[in-house]
């Protein structure tokens, strides 16, 4: 199995990256996938959100695909991401099981 | 910019609501209420969002105590629409009516008199005008059954006559989006 491309893209100013980074990392260890692969970037300019497709921080890619896609029209720039819990609990960090999923998901078809 | 102390008067203000009518702290003539909390929140933060319904209770609950909570926005709208005054009122709507004032902080004047810092930004008020609580609402904006337990226990103390026990918290939340 050719492990997925891990990304997590971050903007300093919202304080959520590190809780999505360890929620991240414990995932990738559930899965027996190595945490230390992960892709961290920084997102600093309205200019690089526009060039990196960032509609807010933190924003989880496997494999180029959002986590957690956000709507059609989403704007680009440097803003805290607002995800739901399954529970619809507003949250500033994506689901752990959204995050469990979308790896497994990326694991699959990377051994069919 | 530094905050506003504990103990420090309280800096006044004169502020738009989403309904038009306005809303004033520390003004001349004014009949203090007892305890007033003040609120810099915004649309478009996960955190002001996830306290956003526990901040609601507390007015509901302490409303026969004559408490006053005041919401403030004063993100930059060019920057973030979504914290436009018109996306503020359409929000207050959709919601259909909030029991607190919403109001809009458009030259962000009073944010930063007081040094509020993030969404949420909580202080607390007393009926002398002085500072007497400024921090988060609770420990944990992902466990609603906090409750904001610390602005209830500020608001008690300060009903109670006495300087709020848990007088500093590290508010948490997204940075006011200021100017440039």
């Amino acid at each position: 199995m050719t492990p997925p491309r891990v990304e997590l893209l971050f903007w300093d100013g919202c304080p959520s990256h590190p809780q999505a980074l360890a929620d991240l990392r414990a995932a990738m260890g559930e899965l027996g996938l190595d945490p230390a692969a992960i892709e961290v970037r920084e997102v600093d300019t309205d200019q690089r959100a526009g060039n990196a497709r960032f509609v807010g921080s933190p924003t989880i890619r496997i494999d180029g695909e959002d986590v957690d896609p956000p709507p059609d029209g989403e704007p680009f720039g440097l803003t805290c991401r607002v995800y739901r819990l399954r529970d619809g609990r507003y949250s500033p960090v994506p689901d752990p099981a959204v995050l469990r999923e979308a790896l497994e998901n990326a694991m699959t078809r990377s051994t069919t | 910019m530094t905050t506003i102390a504990i103990g420090a008067a309280a800096p006044s203000f004169d502020l738009p609501a989403t309904d038009g009518s306005r809303h004033a702290l520390g003004g001349d003539g004014e009949s203090p209420a007892p305890a007033t909390a003040v609120v810099f929140t915004c649309n478009h933060c996960p955190y002001a969002l996830a306290w956003h319904d526990r901040l609601l209770a507390v007015a509901r609950d302490y409303a026969d105590r004559d408490v006053r909570v005041l919401f403030i926005n004063s993100n930059d709208a060019e920057r973030y629409p979504r914290d436009s005054y018109e996306a503020m009122q359409q929000r207050v709507a959709a919601d259909g009516g909030w029991p607190v004032p919403y109001l809009r902080d458009e030259d962000q004047s009073v944010a930063r008199a007081y040094g509020a810092l993030t969404t949420p930004d909580v202080f607390v008020v007393a009926a002398d005008g002085a500072v007497a609580y400024r921090g988060a609402p609770d420990a944990d904006h992902g466990d609603p059954d906090q409750d904001a337990a610390w602005l209830r226990e500020a608001l008690d103390d300060v009903l109670e006559g006495r300087p709020a026990q848990r007088a500093e918290t590290k508010p948490v939340g997204c940075s006011i989006k200021w100017k440039q």
